[in-house]
C-alpha cells in the first residue's frame, strides 16, 4: 500500500465528515481519538480483498474505486466513491475480512478508524454504537440498491 | 393521397430521405444524418420530438430526433440495434433511402426552463433525445442558470457522442458528469448508476427544471431523488417510450394510462405519470 501518514495540508477533522454530522459530539470526540489520517497516491490500495478488515475509512477528497478481481479476467470497477463517502463495513461483519479491493484512482485523503477499537467503543456504549449502526445501514442499503440497479442494466437500454 | 384537405402533408405517407452520413457510435449504435431528396426541407422540430423512420419492405419505428434544432436541412437520428427494423436501419449505407414521417410528439419545455437552473439526466440511449435540448440551451447559454448533465451508460464503450462529450466537458459553463455501470482499470471516470452522481450536482432545487430520459426505472428513481432534494414535481420532465405505430394518436398501440404517448408525449411532466410509474403491468 502506497500511503503516507499525513499530508502537509491542514489536518483532517472527523467532525467535518458528513457521516458523523448530527452525531453526539462526545461520541464523535471518542471516535476522533481512534482516528488517523492517511493520504493515498493514485493506484494505492486502501483495502485489499481477503485481508483482515482493520480500518473503517472516511473519504475527504479524491476518488476510490471498488474493484472485483476474478480469475482470468481484468479487474473490474463496480463503483467509485469520493469526498463524503465511506469505505468498508467488513470490519463490522465476522470474520472481519475485506470483500473487495478499494483503490485510490486519484490522490485521496482519508481518515481511518481502527476497527478493533471502534468495535470496542460500540460494545462499551451500545446506545451510541446503535446510532452509528443506524448511520451505516442506509449507506449499505443504498449501495445494495445501486448494485441491484446495475444488475437491471439500468443504462443498457 | 398526396395531402390532406388542409394542405398539410399526408401523415400516413413517408417522405423519402437520403442517408447522407452514417457514424458508428458504439458497436451496436449508429447515427444517421438524413437529407431530403428532391422534396422540401425538413419540417422544423422541437427538442424531444421524434420521427417515424421507414425502411421500405421492412418496417417503421419511432426514433427521437437528436440533431441540432437550428439545422434546417437535416434530420439526425441515433439508433441502437434492438430489433429487426432498428437493426436494418443501423446497417443502411450512405446513399440509401429512408422514409420519414414526422416530426411528432411533445418536446422538452426549453422556454419554461429559461431563467432557471437546468438538470439533464440521461441513461443509456436517453442522451440522443436530450441532445437537441442541450444544444439549444448552450446556444442561448446566458438565458439559463447552472446547467448540470449526468449521463450514465452500461460501460465506457457504450457512451455515445464520445467526442462531443469531451468538448462539452471542457466548457466552463456546463458540468457534464459521465458514469458507467462497470469499467476496467483504464477508465478514470465514475462508476455507478446516475443517481449516485446527483449529490455532486450543483443546482438550486427550488429554481430548477429537470429533463430526464432513459429507462423508466431510471427516470423514476432520479425523479424521486430530485423531489427529495426539493425540486418541484411539476418542474421535472420525463420522456416516455412505448410501442408507437401510427404516431398520430389513432391506433392506440402506445397507450399509457389514459394517454397516448405519441400524441400526449413522449415528453410529459413527472407529476402526470408519477403514479403510473408505480403501477404494475402498465
Amino acid at each position: 500500500m502506497t500511503a503516507t501518514p499525513a499530508s502537509s495540508e491542514s489536518p483532517l477533522r472527523l467532525a467535518d465528515h458528513p457521516f458523523v454530522w448530527g452525531m453526539d459530539p462526545e461520541f464523535v470526540a471518542r471516535l476522533s481519538s481512534i482516528a488517523f489520517e492517511r493520504s493515498f497516491e493514485s493506484g494505492a490500495l486502501l483495502v485489499r480483498e481477503g485481508d483482515p478488515a482493520e480500518e473503517f475509512w472516511l473519504l475527504f477528497s479524491g476518488k476510490v474505486a471498488m474493484e472485483i478481481v476474478l480469475p482470468g479476467r481484468p479487474r473490474t470497477t463496480i463503483q467509485t466513491l469520493g469526498s463524503g463517502d465511506i469505505v468498508g463495513w467488513s470490519w463490522l461483519i465476522e470474520p472481519f475480512v475485506s470483500r473487495f479491493d478499494a483503490r485510490a484512482v486519484k490522490p485521496t485523503r482519508a481518515l481511518g478508524l481502527r476497527a478493533s477499537r471502534l468495535r470496542s467503543l460500540m460494545d462499551a456504549d451500545p446506545a451510541r454504537g446503535y446510532h452509528l449502526l443506524r448511520r451505516l445501514l442506509p449507506v449499505i442499503a443504498e449501495r445494495l440498491e445501486n448494485t441491484q440497479l446495475q444488475l437491471l442494466d439500468l443504462h443498457g437500454r | 393521397m398526396s395531402g390532406s384537405a388542409e394542405g398539410m402533408p399526408n401523415p400516413w405517407l413517408p417522405v423519402p430521405y437520403s442517408v447522407q452520413e452514417r457514424r458508428s457510435e458504439t458497436p451496436d449504435t449508429v447515427t444517421l444524418v438524413l437529407a431530403p431528396g428532391a422534396g422540401p426541407a425538413p419540417l422544423r422540430f422541437g427538442p424531444g420530438q421524434f420521427n417515424m423512420l421507414y425502411l421500405f419492405g421492412i418496417g417503421e419505428v419511432p426514433i427521437s430526433i437528436c440533431g441540432d434544432p437550428a439545422d434546417s436541412q437535416h434530420y439526425v437520428h441515433t439508433i441502437r440495434s434492438a430489433g429487426r427494423i432498428s437493426d436494418a436501419l443501423c446497417r443502411v449505407a450512405p446513399g440509401a433511402t429512408v422514409g420519414v414521417r414526422g416530426p411528432y410528439g411533445t418536446g422538452w419545455p426549453i422556454r419554461e426552463a429559461v431563467g432557471h437552473d437546468v438538470v439533464i439526466v440521461a441513461g443509456g440511449l436517453g442522451l440522443p433525445p436530450l441532445r437537441p435540448a442541450l444544444l439549444e440551451i448552450l446556444r442561448h447559454r446566458d438565458r439559463y442558470g447552472r446547467v448540470e448533465v449526468i449521463y450514465g451508460a452500461r460501460s465506457p464503450k457504450d457512451l455515445v457522442y464520445y467526442d462531443q462529450i469531451q468538448a462539452w466537458r471542457s466548457r466552463p459553463d456546463l458540468r457534464f458528469q459521465t458514469t458507467v455501470d462497470t469499467a476496467g482499470h483504464d477508465w478514470h471516470g465514475d462508476v455507478g448508476v446516475v443517481t449516485t452522481r446527483l449529490p455532486d450536482a450543483r443546482f438550486e432545487p427550488k429554481d430548477t427544471v429537470a429533463f430526464l430520459c432513459g429507462p423508466e426505472i431510471m427516470m423514476k428513481l432520479t425523479a424521486q431523488a430530485l423531489v427529495q432534494r426539493g425540486v418541484d414535481r411539476d418542474a421535472i420532465w420525463v420522456s416516455l417510450e412505448r410501442n408507437m405505430k401510427c404516431a398520430i394518436g389513432l391506433c392506440g398501440h402506445c397507450q399509457f394510462g389514459a394517454d397516448f404517448v405519441c400524441r400526449n408525449g413522449p415528453v410529459v411532466r413527472y407529476r402526470a405519470v408519477e403514479r403510473a410509474f408505480s403501477t404494475r403491468e402498465l
